[in-house]
């Protein structure tokens, strides 16, 4: 059985959650693999949450807003670019890859756009393979215990 | 002002001092032909066709009305014996001048003047100064003038020549009571430039303008030229006009907005092979409706540039819509207005038409009847799109016309139909500046550029932003029946907000946990509605709650978790965040 990864969506309201929802309605077919949490902006994405997520064992976060400039609350999302830079960071000391974390822009009209996005994050975390937290381990992988642990 | 009485033809009347005897007589409703007057331009008396007999006491003077003031005691006579006799004097002296000229001919048959005594001269300028008055005084352009003496006086540019000064207002044509002086108009040229632009400086701008007043062009009035004119400001009882009048921008303060800012006809230059702009007879939708207007250039009549009726016109659908190049959209309105062209045109002259579709679109109430009818009064339907618009002919039936070149999908075969005009039936656009107008109301567009609504179905007028409202083509190609309903819905929704008198703020606010905010004032710059505020005396921060529209953006910040957006809270988050992994939560 092929990898399905678990990817945890934070969406703003007015245009990423809309845009997926456009998506449903138009009957557009996108990875069932993005579980979504709506916010009212994507400013509301506290770094911490993204942590959380991938604690709790998600293979990847993808944080969607409005196009910069396009911001139901005028700037919201310029605050979310800033701390996605910081994020990154902090994500790459962890040894997160790069590719499990990204941040989007979808807006309300654009429910295609969003099915490209969940399916091109989904083939990438699936190729990235699951994500487990193994602080001081960069072996883990090559370890079978860890995946058994994982698969059970 | 001193009132003076005086007898005009035996009728008393009173007037003011030293008003000029014509005005008077004027008022009174008697004719005293004139030649060189004009009532914006002081009066000159130089044609000499308006003399009186004027008697003070025993004196008897023959005077010119128009210039000549009246004191109080005089009698008046404008049509007595000796009047008559000078006057018809007057008129063949003009005539000796000017012997061809209708206006002259006419006052000479109303003096019985059947072969003038001086003969009939072939001129048809009499002097009277009034086009080189008008330029000097009124217009302020001061390019005519009176140029040499005596028989060789001439009315004439500084040196004959084109003058770079003359701004072609067209006032001395005007006022020119021989028709001496003819303006050069390129109909063709104006139909270039000014498709579809106002006729005069002074217009409303069309029938169904709201509010219904004329307004100034100032790029063609003459005032803002020489800084001169302002003749309507003369003539304009009411004293309306007001040619300081500057652009104002006023705030008003509302509740809700409806935005309706319409549409963009697609420029039809964008398609070179429909050759707009290369051929005079290639018109777009909107010029060829301004033609058919009874208030437009050609007063509703269809003409070619040349002025001749068409024998045949092509009407060339979607240009600019349902095209992958331009826009994928269907402007809906232009299949039904190309029908509306194909009657028109079947009404008001007898030429042929053909109608290239790709589709009929006939989808409102009546419409499909209203295409049955046009099938039945002839007009020819090619479906397929015209490929190209050629002057370029093969053979001797498409010399001198317009040749559309098109496929027939219903014969399959391609098909080269030689015509006189051919209308272009331009889609719609969103219109210039949307993007601007979105940014301001924090509303979004679909992929085509129009706005977008919140809910297609379950709230069509409404957007994403509270007493924001769209109505008409700004939201979607629509026509005008379609507009007004939507118009409506969105006028019933601004007034059942106002109606309730109360608004619903937003009850997903942030509110701050005063004993845990350190005061460290991070969240202070980053509110975009600036509902933040910090207490010096007590060093916390507080929000203010009306202001206040829940984005987070504050509390994603707040380090010492401070503060709590409402139903967002970090809590509820953390566990929704969990609760979506709740599959894979055991394994760690």
């Amino acid at each position: 059985m092929t990898f399905e990864p678990k990817i945890i969506g934070i969406l703003c309201n007015w245009c990423s959650y809309t845009g997926a929802d456009l998506a449903g309605t138009a009957r557009i077919k996108s990875a069932p693999n993005v579980r979504v949490v709506r916010v009212m902006c994507s400013g509301r994405v506290d770094p911490t949450f993204v942590l959380k997520a991938f604690a709790l064992g998600a293979d990847g976060v993808l944080v969607a807003g409005c196009h910069p400039g396009d911001c139901h609350y005028i700037e919201g999302n310029y605050k979310t670019i800033r701390r996605g830079a910081l994020l990154r960071r902090v994500l790459a000391d962890y040894g997160i890859e790069p590719g499990r974390y990204r941040q989007e822009w979808v807006s309300a009209s654009e429910g295609d756009r969003w099915a490209e996005v969940v399916n091109s994050m989904t083939e990438e975390v699936r190729k990235l393979g699951p994500f487990r937290l193994a602080p001081g381990d960069a072996k883990a992988d090559e370890q079978p215990g860890a995946k058994a642990t994982r698969a059970a | 002002m001193k009132t003076i009485k005086l007898k005009i033809n035996g009728i008393e009347t009173e007037a003011e001092d030293r008003t000029p005897i014509l005005t008077i007589a004027n008022r009174l409703g008697i004719k005293i032909p004139t030649l060189c007057n004009h009532p914006i331009i002081e009066p000159y008396g130089v044609c000499r066709v308006c003399t009186v007999e004027v008697r003070s006491g025993k004196r008897v003077r023959m005077v010119t009305a128009c210039n000549y003031p009246a004191v109080n005691g005089i009698e008046v006579f404008t049509d007595s014996e000796r009047v008559r006799r000078d006057r018809k004097l007057i008129i063949e002296l003009l005539m000796s001048r000017c012997g061809h000229v209708p206006v002259i001919e006419q006052l000479a048959a109303e003096y019985g003047i059947t072969e003038p005594q001086f003969g009939r001269g072939d001129d048809d300028c009499i002097l009277c100064g009034l086009c080189v008055r008008v330029c000097q005084d009124v217009i302020g352009a001061k390019v005519l003038g009176f140029f040499s003496r005596g028989t060789t006086r001439e009315v004439s540019t500084a040196y004959g020549e084109t003058s770079e000064k003359c701004i072609a207002c067209g006032a001395c044509a005007y006022v020119c009571p021989t028709g001496a002086i003819q303006i050069e108009n390129d109909e063709a040229m104006v139909q270039k430039e000014l498709p579809l632009g106002p006729l005069t400086p002074v217009s409303i701008p069309f029938m169904q303008a709201v509010p219904h007043q004329p307004v100034i062009d100032r790029d063609s009035c003459a005032h803002f030229k020489t800084g001169g004119c302002k003749v309507c400001e003369m003539v304009c009882e009411p004293k309306a006009i007001d040619h300081k009048q500057q652009d104002r921008i006023e705030e008003i303060e509302v509740g809700s907005v409806i935005l309706s800012t319409g549409f963009k006809s697609f420029d039809a230059h964008k398609m070179p092979q429909f050759g707009y702009g290369n051929y005079q007879n290639v018109l777009t939708g909107l010029e060829f409706e301004k033609m058919n207007s009874a208030s437009g250039r050609t007063g509703g009549k269809i003409t070619l540039a040349d002025g001749s009726e068409p024998k045949s016109v092509a009407l060339i659908h979607c240009v600019g819509s349902r095209d992958e190049h331009f826009n994928r959209y269907c402007s809906r309105v232009c299949c039904m207005y190309a029908l509306k062209f194909a009657h028109l045109i079947k009404e008001k002259t007898n030429a042929e038409v053909y109608s290239f579709y790709i589709d009929m679109r006939c989808f409102g109430k009546g419409y499909e009847e209203f295409y049955d009818r046009l099938l039945e009064e002839g007009v020819r339907f090619i479906r397929g799109k015209a490929a190209l618009v050629t002057d370029f002919p093969l053979d001797d039936t498409e010399v001198g016309k317009l040749v559309v070149r098109a496929e027939d999908t219903l014969l399959g075969q391609v098909r080269r139909v030689p015509v006189d005009m051919v209308v272009l039936c331009t889609g719609l656009e969103p219109a210039d500046g949307v993007q601007e107008v979105a940014h301001l109301f924090h509303i979004s567009r679909s992929p085509d550029g129009f706005f977008l609504e919140k809910h297609p179905k379950l709230a069509p007028v409404s957007t994403a932003t509270d007493g924001v409202f769209i109505a008409g083509a700004c939201q979607g190609p629509k026509d005008i029946p379609d507009t007004v309903a939507q118009a409506s819905g969105a006028a019933a929704q601004v007034l059942s907000m106002m109606g309730r008198g109360e608004i619903e703020v937003e009850a997903a606010t942030c509110y701050v946990e005063e004993e845990r905010c350190a005061g460290c004032r991070v969240c202070n710059t980053l509110c975009p509605m600036d509902a933040i505020s910090f207490n010096e005396e007590k060093k916390k921060t507080s929000i203010n709650d009306v202001l206040c529209k829940g984005c987070g953006t504050c509390a994603a910040a707040c380090p010492s978790s401070a503060i709590v957006p409402r139903h967002f809270t970090d809590i509820q988050m953390l566990a929704e965040i969990e609760g979506a992994l709740y599959d894979v939560r055991s394994t760690l």
